[in-house]
């Protein structure tokens, strides 16, 4: 009875995942197999992944230990702003990042008022500095989450008895936390495209998802197409299970939801969260900056467009909290596994397996929404599992003893004992869900007419007509829609923070 | 009064239903076609009301993505395509689309006004435009690919594997050096700060200053001039010619409506389309028509060059692989 509505969630990611693979694979005539090309496309993509999870990771350790000890009056906005770059469209983020480092950008004027010679951004690491831009922010709220998982009570045992904290609370909790932050990071970076492309510099950044891309736009190779996701799904798999091994279960049993007092500050706290909020908010501010001005230009199409993309994240976020609950309640290896497969999927080839599957059924034009909503849910499941699993389990472990005797069962044990611990992680989940779905351009381009238009395809749109001030604005109108979901749905999360 | 307000009642259900069935009977023509194509800005709505003033019929744009994308839902469709008429694609793409048998002739004749001769049964074009690399007046201009690689001038071009301007690239420096093409692509290799996924990314940065130079056509200038007043852009004409873009339309063999498909395959020649093309697709239209002030200050290359369809599909893996080993070196 408890599991039926994981098998259901299950049941729908695997067939949004593997389903419309089987879909495409099945149109497919037979393959090639890989080239050389293939063989570096791979390479190059696992190689970059690989660096920018563990650069991303490095960094937002000290940025989140930061965070979990210190307190100061703008501290909520400035966890607010960490979720903004991971939703923004990728060409809007690097905009934002070549206004700072690129050739005509801060730092090169910089350096240039210095006498020393400018700095490009394009190459292997401007791809990772843009991956990292990208991800630096969820890896610390992720980790961030893992800090504030410790029991207050423990960090106050440890202070009386004079214990080390970083052996004994610290270090065991990011050994939970950083190899599922570092598998995640990893995967975005493994299927990402148009960053490796556009700051890579050529064919040197040749991607997997960009050969997919060429098989199924440009040679319809369907059976290419299939191919190439397998390999993708394969290095997930291998990555997933890596990252399964080395992640110890353990918890740190239960505290009674009392905010942490720290005394073991450092001044380095401070220049950590300086520096990550330079780093992160001077592109962003260079966004606002440019599309102030073509606010003004935006015509009503745009705004029924925002209107259109609102819905459809507040839809993919109930659906997706619903997925995500029912999975990590029911937990275990499958629920893990089907939670990381949205990552390793491919957009385009779940939105072609979709046509093909919906094709015959109806006319594809007509569910260009209701698709979006359902793959938008999906894509975000595995982070929003990456946030709900520890912490159910953590719950499970603490409180499950407590709720057996009481009898506390199903939608009773749900309501009084999980979920208003588990506010907190929801809020953000849901923040980062709605945020996610309202950057996407994904399956909508394959679908839409323009009556299913989203935010983020008219400003593509707007793009392609050369209105960039327009497009500017709508990217700015982006920005605050994302930034706005986020603030609402973490509010809750935030509050309990501060207090 | 109670009366009244039910007849008034039953006499609006009444006009409904005559509304609905008047709309039940009107032929509807389905257009695919690319995303900018149909926006707000773009020459769709426009030629819409022109079309359907003199057809009786509703004339239904549906888009998808850009030009590839065009051709990779059409053969997703198979012959179980709504579309009745594909407008679109370019000549890098005609000879796949032919393959798919989905296409029947035009049976248009019109006085076309290309540089290039165009003898196509099929494929009817609608615009067309020079590929050129578009930079800022106080940039001194080259006027060749030798002379670019020669010189400091980064630029950015397109992706070929991607996007049509970036294939079309591939074409150019085919069409104008053979088999010298790989030495050159070696040349230029340290004058290109990036390569995109797409016209949007590389324009943009262009825009943003990060290269003097970017891929994209003779009459770009011609947005900013007229919508933005702004005429500082220009672009550079090469000696040996600039490749040409040919944008294509084509009747669906197994349409529904085949009158209504021929009539709107000839209107596609005529003034009602052909006048708005400039000012919204930003190409040039492909007869004779009076073009906006503005459109005399563009760069025109002494020459356009086009591959015809096959021998395009012919070379482009071919083409690719070399462009790609060169910039990887």
């Amino acid at each position: 009875m408890r599991s039926l509505p994981a098998w259901l969630s299950a049941a729908l990611v695997l067939a949004l995942t593997l389903g419309t693979l089987l879909a495409v694979a099945l149109r497919a005539e037979v393959g090639r197999g890989l080239s050389s090309g293939d063989w570096a496309a791979i390479r190059f993509t696992v190689g970059q992944a690989i660096v920018s999870a563990l650069v991303s990771v490095a960094l937002a350790v000290p940025v989140a230990r930061a965070l979990a000890r210190r307190r100061f009056r703008w501290r909520g906005a400035l966890v607010m702003l960490l979720g903004a770059p991971f939703i923004l469209p990728v060409i809007v983020a690097v905009l934002g990042l070549l206004a700072v480092f690129g050739r005509g950008g801060l730092l090169n004027a910089g350096l240039a008022g210095l006498g020393v010679a400018p700095v490009s951004i394009y190459g292997a690491g401007g791809v990772v500095l843009a991956h990292v831009f990208f991800n630096l922010p969820l890896a610390v709220r992720l980790i961030l989450q893992g800090w504030l998982s410790i029991p207050a009570e423990r960090f106050q045992l440890a202070a009386q008895l004079n214990a080390p904290i970083w052996r004994l609370l610290e270090r065991p909790m990011l050994a939970r936390v950083v190899p599922g932050a570092v598998l995640v990071i990893f995967l975005i970076c493994l299927t990402s495209f148009a960053v490796a492309l556009t700051l890579g510099g050529g064919p040197k950044a040749t991607t997997v998802e960009l050969a997919i891309w060429q098989a199924v736009r440009f040679d319809f190779d369907l059976g290419r197409a299939a191919l190439l996701s397998c390999i993708q799904f394969g290095l997930c798999a291998v990555a997933a299970v890596i990252a399964w091994r080395v992640t110890p279960v353990d918890g740190f049993g239960s505290g009674l939801d009392r905010v942490v007092a720290r005394w073991d500050q450092s001044a380095w706290d401070w220049a950590w969260l300086l520096a990550v909020t330079l780093f992160l908010a001077t592109p962003l501010a260079m966004v606002v900056w440019r599309g102030v001005p073509g606010l003004a230009d935006l015509g009503p199409g745009v705004w029924a467009a925002a209107g259109r993309s609102v819905a459809v994240a507040a839809g993919s976020t109930v659906l997706c909290l619903l997925l995500g609950l029912s999975l990590a309640l029911r937990g275990g290896i499958v629920m893990s596994i089907v939670g990381v497969l949205p990552l390793a999927a491919s957009a385009l080839v779940m939105g072609t397996g979709l046509f093909l599957m919906l094709f015959p059924l109806a006319n594809p034009a007509t569910l260009a929404l209701p698709v979006t909503l359902c793959v938008n849910a999906v894509m975000a499941l595995p982070f929003v599992l990456r946030v709900l699993g520890p912490a159910v389990t953590d719950i499970r472990a603490s409180y499950g003893r407590l709720a057996e005797t009481l009898g506390l069962r199903g939608l009773s044990l749900l309501r009084i004992v999980i979920l208003p611990r588990l506010r907190r992680p929801l809020g953000f989940a849901a923040g980062l869900t709605a945020a996610l779905s309202l950057g996407d351009l994904g399956v909508i381009a394959l679908f839409a007419t323009d009556a299913q238009e989203t935010l983020p395809l008219a400003m593509y749109r707007l793009m392609g007509a050369y209105r960039m001030d327009a497009a500017a604005g709508a990217a700015l109108l982006l920005l605050a829609l994302a930034l706005g979901v986020f603030w609402i749905c973490d509010r809750g999360g935030r509050m309990d923070v501060d207090a | 009064m109670k009366t009244q307000t039910l007849s008034l009642g039953l006499a609006s259900v009444g006009a409904i239903l005559c509304a609905s069935t008047a709309l039940a009977q009107t032929p509807v023509l389905n257009v695919l076609t690319y995303d900018s194509f149909t926006s707000e800005w773009g020459p769709g709505p426009a030629i819409e009301k022109a079309f359907e003033a003199e057809c009786a019929c509703d004339l239904v744009f549906t888009s998808a993505g850009d030009g590839a994308a065009l051709l990779a839902r059409l053969q997703l469709e198979g012959p179980r395509t709504d579309a009745d008429v594909v407008l679109g694609l370019d000549t890098n793409l005609t000879a796949a689309a032919r393959d798919t048998g989905l296409f029947a002739p035009h049976g248009v004749t019109a006085d076309l006004t290309m540089p290039v001769t165009w003898d196509d049964d099929t494929f009817l074009p609608f615009d067309w435009g020079y590929l050129a690399f578009v930079a800022n007046k106080d940039t001194a201009p080259v006027t060749s690919f030798r002379a670019l690689a020669d010189s400091d001038l980064k630029i950015v071009i397109e992706d070929p594997r991607s996007s049509t301007p970036g294939l079309g690239l591939l074409m150019w420096v085919h069409a104008v050096y053979g088999d010298e093409a790989p030495q050159i692509w070696a040349d230029l290799a340290d004058n290109i700060v990036t390569v995109t996924p797409g016209w949007t990314e590389a324009y943009n940065l262009f825009l943003a200053g990060e290269a003097d130079a970017v891929l994209s056509y003779t009459t770009s200038p011609a947005y900013h001039l007229i919508a933005e007043d702004d005429d500082t852009k220009t672009s550079w004409a090469f000696d040996e010619g600039n490749y040409l873009q040919v944008e294509v339309a084509a009747k669906v063999a197994n349409t529904d409506q085949p009158a209504l498909a021929d009539q709107f395959m000839a209107f596609i020649a005529q003034p009602g389309f052909q006048d708005v093309i400039p000012e919204t697709n930003w190409m040039y239209p492909a007869t004779k028509v009076s073009l906006p002030t503005g459109f005399d200050t563009l760069t025109v290359p002494s020459k356009g060059l086009l591959l015809s369809s096959q021998d395009a599909a012919n070379v482009r893996d071919a083409l690719v692989e070399t462009w790609r080993t060169a910039l990887s070196q």
